[in-house]
């Protein structure tokens, strides 16, 4: 029995207690004087920490040699990409309740808006084609082309937080800090890849 | 200064008895925080206040819920979330407290506090506050006019504005101790938006004494403004004929003016004001210029850009 069989369920279940710990907040009416702000956060940041978990699944593969850990990653992407639409909805119909006028002035004139539904509309298209058969139907070349998407999204993401945040930033700069040593280690890899530099290259030109 | 007919301002009416009611049952499972709050050294908390009642100036709109009020506040002085300072504001001794009225000035002194609080009758103003943040509330203050405390410093012919300062207390104030703003806040108003009749000195709410988070023991109400302006834990008050240095208008010029008049016609860079959220209400509601305020204030910036003079 793989320990991973076993994991699945687990995280599975853990990926839904946020939202369960919203529920009962809300049941119990302690989400606050402005519960819509109050859900909209919430959902807000477990989209980003879904997708920096996703991203970290990678680097932690390679770094522990657990090649099963891969098997979380689609779970884990598609999990932070429904709290993305939890979010989103949250957005669109608690808070603006599909005031159509103030929807679409949002998103073209509010940067931090724009980005953020930016990132929303490219999580789409890696949702759907999340599935085997998709990825059989695209082929592996351009179905890893597709998801490095992911990139654009998380950095999206976090742009999208730093920009509506009034003044403390704390909490933004912490996730793009975490952003970007997770990118980071993919560039560092993508250098090592290629092997050393030309030494012939380097030497300079002489005019 | 004219007062027009007010445009929502009816008769004094009777506070909601439900609203009442969900003030004492709040009283009643109040936590072990809570209790802190009430038991601040020195402090006069849950104390009533002798209070006239509904002004002509009040909004018949019901009021937010108590708990409301004192659990959803920016003080970033305690804390840069809305739940942080009603959690932390206990640390914050509001008596011994005095406030300066200094500068531009016949005789500047250094008022105690209590004696400040009787220079005018205490009134119960029911406002409504709007956050630049997009959200309000309507809050049952208890406060005096400012005007009427101007009138008694005697300003000198040179006192063009106004200047307020909140107490520079790391130790009380744990926020104080975070770069996040330029301590001590500081918040200004023109000579006649400080006399206007609308601009009070609050010192309680709902009846009662001030609680810490909502600014105690004394801070500034100016209800036709974003509420950054209505400084809270005010030390100093000082005359000046220079523009004051804002504390949100130095930390962000292009987010945050002096002025600061609500208008839902000048968008915040990164947000739209044309709606709100009222604390309490499900769907957004519109943002009315000058908060609602504008047939008594409006005058005041006749011929002003507002978009300018944001």
């Amino acid at each position: 029995m793989r320990a991973v069989t076993v994991i699945k369920p687990l995280l599975f279940l853990a990926c839904l207690v946020p939202l369960a710990l919203l529920g009962v907040d809300a049941w119990h009416d302690r989400l606050g004087a402005n519960p819509i702000e109050t859900i909209t956060h919430v959902t807000g940041d477990w989209t980003l920490r879904l997708l920096l978990i996703t991203l970290g699944v990678t680097p932690l593969r390679r770094l522990t040699g657990w090649n099963a850990l891969l098997r979380l990653r689609r779970m884990l992407g598609l999990f932070a990409f429904f709290y993305a639409c939890l979010h989103f909805s949250t957005w669109l119909v608690l808070d603006q309740f599909f005031y159509w006028p103030g929807i679409v002035e949002d998103i073209a004139e509010r940067p931090f808006i724009t980005v953020g539904f930016a990132s929303f509309l490219m999580l789409i298209p890696l949702a759907v084609t999340s599935t085997n058969g998709m990825v059989r139907r695209l082929g592996a070349k351009r179905w890893q082309a597709l998801h490095r998407l992911v990139y654009a999204i998380a950095i999206g993401g976090v742009l999208h937080f730093l920009w509506l945040v009034k003044k403390d930033l704390t909490e933004p700069l912490l996730y793009a800090a975490i952003l970007a040593v997770l990118l980071g280690y993919r560039v560092a890899v993508r250098v090592r890849k290629f092997g050393k530099p030309d030494a012939a290259a380097q030497r300079p030109i002489k005019l | 200064m004219l007062i027009r007919k007010p445009s929502d301002i009816r008769p004094a009416e009777i506070t909601d008895p439900a609203v009442y009611l969900g003030r004492r049952r709040f009283l009643a499972t109040a936590t072990a925080a809570a209790a802190g709050l009430w038991l601040a050294p020195g402090a006069m908390a849950a104390q009533k206040l002798d209070a006239a009642g509904n002004s002509r100036f009040s909004t018949a709109e019901p009021s937010t819920p108590y708990q409301d009020i004192t659990r959803y506040n920016n003080f970033y002085e305690f804390g840069t979330d809305k739940e942080s300072p009603a959690k932390r504001a206990h640390t914050l001794r509001t008596r011994p407290w005095t406030v300066a009225v200094e500068g531009e000035v016949k005789r500047p002194k250094v008022y105690d506090i209590d004696t400040l609080i009787k220079l005018a009758p205490l009134e119960e103003r029911i406002y409504r506050l709007r956050c630049v943040e997009a959200w309000s509330m309507v809050v049952p203050w208890v406060g005096l006019p400012l005007g009427a405390l101007i009138k008694q410093f005697q300003p000198t012919g040179r006192a063009k504005y106004v200047e307020f300062t909140t107490l520079h207390d790391p130790e009380q104030m744990p926020g104080q101790r975070s770069g996040v703003l330029d301590w001590p806040y500081v918040e200004g108003l023109r000579l006649d938006e400080a006399m206007h009749p609308l601009t009070i000195l609050a010192v309680g709410l709902y009846g009662e004494v001030l609680p810490n988070q909502n600014g105690a023991p004394i801070r500034l109400v100016v209800p036709w403004k974003y509420g950054f302006k209505s400084i809270k834990s005010i030390v100093r008050i000082r005359f000046t004929d220079t523009l004051p240095a804002t504390t949100w208008a130095l930390s962000a010029p292009r987010e945050y003016g002096f002025y600061a008049n609500v208008n839902p016609a000048v968008s915040h860079p990164r947000w739209s004001q044309a709606r709100e959220r009222r604390i309490g209400e499900f769907l957004k509601r519109p943002t009315l210029p000058f908060n609602g305020y504008g047939e008594q204030v409006a005058e005041l910036y006749r011929g002003m850009d507002l978009k300018k003079f944001f």
